[in-house]
């Protein structure tokens, strides 16, 4: 190849890096089978954004956002816990937008600034899978309720989330908490943590386990438990009757944005009924009313089993809550 | 005008002796120190600004000993780092004697398929460590084939030392056998026409003699265990090491201080088994005299039909476990649906980058064997051959030994804190795979630079006299003579820097970004969110593209090796 041509070449390739315009950096906590539909979606609206998605649990992707303050390197977050984004909310880390579809997005599920920092997409709540086979192996009675899960026969069955890497075991802690109050929250969790075989990495893997029979009762939410058993996994899940804890999935723009246009695109998209619909395939709660459907999989009055969170004291005690958690329980924890 | 032809004469000056021996002596004198600096910059420099970091507040301030008594007053610290002594001391128990078992079977022993059985032995070299803990999971776990077989529970210290045991497995048996094969038969001889029997003969002369051996397979099977968490992330459980605990500091909590301080305490052993190991391996040198005679064993049934036995149960071990893990990839939905599926090496609805990643660590592997290979031949070259470099020989020459004292998951901590230094004008290589090749090169650069060295001392020195005083340049000696000859060694280094690019970890859990993501990373990935039978597709994947460069690599360099005798015979 001679100079020239190369020299060709480079100039063709730098004009087609010109032509495709912004790749935005989107940091999420999506399950990794999720992101490939929203992501086709988005692009094939916008085809001249790329998005190039980094994706870790929800503890991760918090943590990795608030070290990268000074120096942000994610333009924007596309499904991410709200406590986690009201944390970096109350550190002024997030560029307030109305995306376009903002008045039809339901209040409770979007933050209360005006205009809001964070907009929710879906909830996602606790839901315990059930290994039915090997729970009848060894005798073990289907557990109705979170006081269940502390009883003598379930000791070294269950397994659970770890809190500081994973936001479906935060949104377990928050809740107990928040529903039992303080003193008697950590009481339960001291109690239950006896009948505790592991906390792991993520908040889909106990459902996998359970799933896999390696422990029967995994806590873990609903989206992985009713997939898993729709793809012939043994198990039934449970929503304990004292109320289910749950979190909101939700979008934010980081401030500090080179390509806030872009961005905003996607904060618009994200909350567009187009994207509600990709999210009903996967959630039944949706931060749209009127675009979710009836899932057999999941009681009628749903809804309804959720318990009261308060997103702005979640944000404000997570680290102290994951702090009091680390002491009492830490050395269960899986790695990471 | 009058000016021109003057300076014309000036200017050709310096060039003239180019061609004789000064240049030779100013390159001489450059060229190691080119490769100095770049192990400054790849090994310690990193470690440097780690060391710096423990001692820093997150806002740069100067905060002495704080981490540190943070550190020690933090309970689950402490039971992380005993937990790793533990664990590594058992492991080191159980590896050491196994190891040497086998090793004094295949070289003190007649005994069928000595060459298999060594090839076996090597075999967990080609899988990446969480290769062995997956497939615990499968035989021991709940839902385990054997796991009537255990009492209790795989997740916990009894599942970490086991598959610790596969993993250095045969970095124990490759010293030990080096170490037994090169004793004097003439020692055991005198032993036995004094009268000595079989077992004292073991015990004054056989142990002895591989004592250092012994040492530095113990340490290094120490130093492994302590700072591998391929294993231990796996089938840990609740059981806590400091190897994780630096990662989920780093990775989980981006607290980087808290990774400096455990960083630290990683290197401590590493560095304290390396001095000892240095120290055994220049008297074991002195102990070897020119006229030993190697030891020939003779056909004794009983032993050898023994020694068979004991070789067939361990290899059959490894076997297994590596066959359980390629089993588990190729099964529908453990334990409930066993029929057989490839749907699992589909890696689209999983974390970690699948096949992509895949194609990552096959640049990564190639990159490192193409670079590496060459760059720490000639860096051996400069240290043995070049007789300009002598002065700067020795200072490259400990430089090269370096990087053996640091382990992968402190090299890599180092590199997040030297690299990613906002004032590092090298900052935007961090996170491509550029630097993920320049630190695996790094990592493994004392055995590949030892293996060169070797090949190099075995060449005649003759070579290089005969070229001085003909006149000729080093540089053509090394093209016409030393490199054609050396061939067989560079490939042997090459294939090393492959297979242990495809098969680490620990270094590179700290450098990918979701672009340059690799296939042993994935498989961390993968296991942390459950998609245990994706992570085993992705190990088999590993190993089979290991063993399958191995193997043309082995080819191609027997072919090279009959053509060298050829040219020898001539």
């Amino acid at each position: 190849m001679t100079l020239n041509t190369l020299a060709a070449a480079v100039g063709l390739a730098l004009a087609a890096t010109a032509a495709q315009a912004a790749t935005l950096t989107v940091y999420t906590a999506l399950e990794a089978d999720q992101i490939k539909p929203y992501k086709e979606a988005f692009e094939k609206a916008n085809p001249d954004v790329e998005l190039r998605f980094v994706r870790e649990s929800t503890g991760i992707i918090t943590a990795k956002l608030l070290s990268e303050k000074n120096n942000p390197k994610a333009d924007v977050v596309w499904g991410l816990a709200a406590t986690s984004l009201q944390v970096l909310a109350d550190q002024g880390m997030l560029q307030p937008y109305a995306p376009k579809s903002l008045a039809s997005i339901t209040p409770a599920f979007r933050d209360r600034a005006n205009p809001p920092r964070w907009v929710g997409m879906d909830v996602w709540a606790a839901t315990i899978c059930f290994n039915t086979v090997e729970a009848a192996k060894k005798g073990l009675p289907k557990p109705q309720s979170w006081m269940d899960l502390t009883r003598p026969v379930y000791k070294d069955q269950i397994v659970m989330p770890h809190p500081a890497s994973s936001g479906t075991g935060f949104l377990d802690v928050s809740a107990w908490l928040q529903m039992f109050g303080d003193k008697k929250g950590w009481d339960y969790m001291d109690k239950l943590h006896v009948n505790m075989a592991q906390y792991v990495h993520s908040g889909s893997k106990p459902c996998k386990m359970a799933a896999a029979g390696e422990y029967p009762i995994g806590i873990s939410f609903e989206y992985r438990g009713a997939q898993l058993k729709e793809k012939g996994a043994p198990i039934d899940l449970v929503f304990p009757k004292e109320g289910l804890g749950w979190d909101l999935e939700a979008t934010a723009i980081v401030k500090g944005t080179k390509q806030l246009a872009a961005a905003q695109r996607l904060a618009d998209f994200a909350a567009s009924r187009p994207a509600m619909e990709l999210y009903e395939k996967n959630y039944a709660v949706l931060a749209m009313p009127g675009v979710a459907k009836p899932n057999p999989l999941l009681p009628a009055n749903y809804e309804k089993q959720l318990v009261k969170n308060d997103f702005t004291w979640a944000a404000r005690h997570r680290d102290a809550i994951l702090k009091e958690w680390s002491r009492r329980y830490e050395s269960k924890a899986e790695a990471k | 005008m009058l000016n021109m032809p003057a300076r014309r004469t000036d200017g050709a000056g310096p060039a003239r002796p180019a061609s004789g021996p000064d240049l030779e002596a100013l390159l001489g004198r450059i060229l190691p120190l080119v490769w100095v600096a770049a192990l400054l910059l790849a090994i310690a420099f990193p470690l440097m600004a780690m060391l710096g970091r423990a001692f820093l507040a997150a806002d740069g301030g100067f905060v002495g000993l704080a981490h540190f008594a943070e550190v020690a007053g933090s309970p689950g610290l402490v039971r992380a780092a005993l937990n790793s002594f533990a664990v590594s001391a058992a492991a080191t128990l159980v590896v050491v004697p196994l190891a040497f078992g086998f090793a004094f079977a295949l070289t003190r022993t007649a005994t069928w398929g000595r060459g298999v059985f060594r090839q076996v032995a090597l075999l967990p070299l080609l899988a990446p460590s969480l290769m062995p803990a997956i497939s615990l999971v499968y035989l021991f776990g709940n839902q385990g084939l054997l796991k009537d077989w255990v009492g209790g529970s795989v997740y916990g210290f009894w599942g970490v030392l086991a598959g610790e045991v596969f993993y250095t497995f045969p970095h124990a048996f490759l010293i030990l056998a080096t170490a037994l094969a090169a004793s004097d038969a003439r020692l055991a001889e005198a032993a036995r026409v004094l009268g000595a029997g079989p077992v004292r003969r073991f015990f004054s002369v056989t142990l002895p003699a591989a004592r250092y051996g012994l040492v530095s397979a113990a340490l290094v099977v120490f130093t492994l265990v302590v700072t591998d968490f391929g294993v231990p992330k796996v089938v840990g459980g609740d059981f806590n090491v400091l190897a994780v605990e630096a990662f989920k500091q780093v990775i989980g909590q981006q607290n980087f201080e808290r990774g400096a301080v455990v960083g630290l305490m990683l290197l401590v052993p590493a560095l304290l088994t390396f001095g000892v190991e240095r120290r055994l391996a220049r008297r074991q040198a002195a102990a070897l005299s020119a006229r030993a005679v190697p030891f020939a064993p003779s056909r004794r049934r009983g032993v050898d039909l023994a020694a068979f036995a004991g070789l067939t149960l361990v290899s059959f071990a490894i076997v297994s476990l590596l066959a359980v893990g390629v089993a588990a990839s190729l099964l529908a939905y453990w334990p409930y649906d066993l029929s057989f599926t490839l749907a699992h090496y589909d890696f689209s609805g999983v974390d970690g980058g699948g096949w992509s990643a895949y194609v990552n660590s096959l640049t990564l592997a190639t990159a490192s064997a193409l670079v590496g290979a060459p760059l720490v031949f000639l860096g051996a070259y400069w240290t043995e051959k070049l007789k300009a470099a002598a002065g700067v020989a020795p200072v490259l020459r400990a430089f090269a030994l370096l990087p053996m004292a640091v382990p992968g998951l402190v090299l890599g901590l180092g590199y997040v804190f030297f690299f990613n230094h906002p004032a590092n004008p090298l900052r935007g290589l961090y996170g491509g795979m550029a630097l993920m090749a320049v630190c695996t090169v790094a990592h493994f650069y004392t055995t590949a630079h030892l293996t060169a060295a070797t090949a190099l001392k075995q060449l005649d020195a003759e070579f290089e006299a005969v070229a001085a005083s003909l006149k000729v340049p080093f540089w053509v000696t090394l093209y016409r003579v030393t490199l054609p000859v050396c061939t067989p060694a560079l490939i042997d280094v090459a294939r090393f820097f492959f297979v242990s690019a495809m098969t680490t970890v620990s270094a590179l859990i700290f450098l990918y970004s979701p672009d340059s993501s690799v296939a042993a990373v994935a498989l961390v990935t993968m296991d942390d969110a459950g998609d245990t039978a994706a992570a085993a597709a992705m190990a088999t994947l590993i190993v089979a593209t290991s063993a399958a460069v191995s193997l043309a690599l082995s080819a191609l360099e027997g072919a090279v090796s009959r053509r060298k005798a050829r040219w020898k015979s001539r």
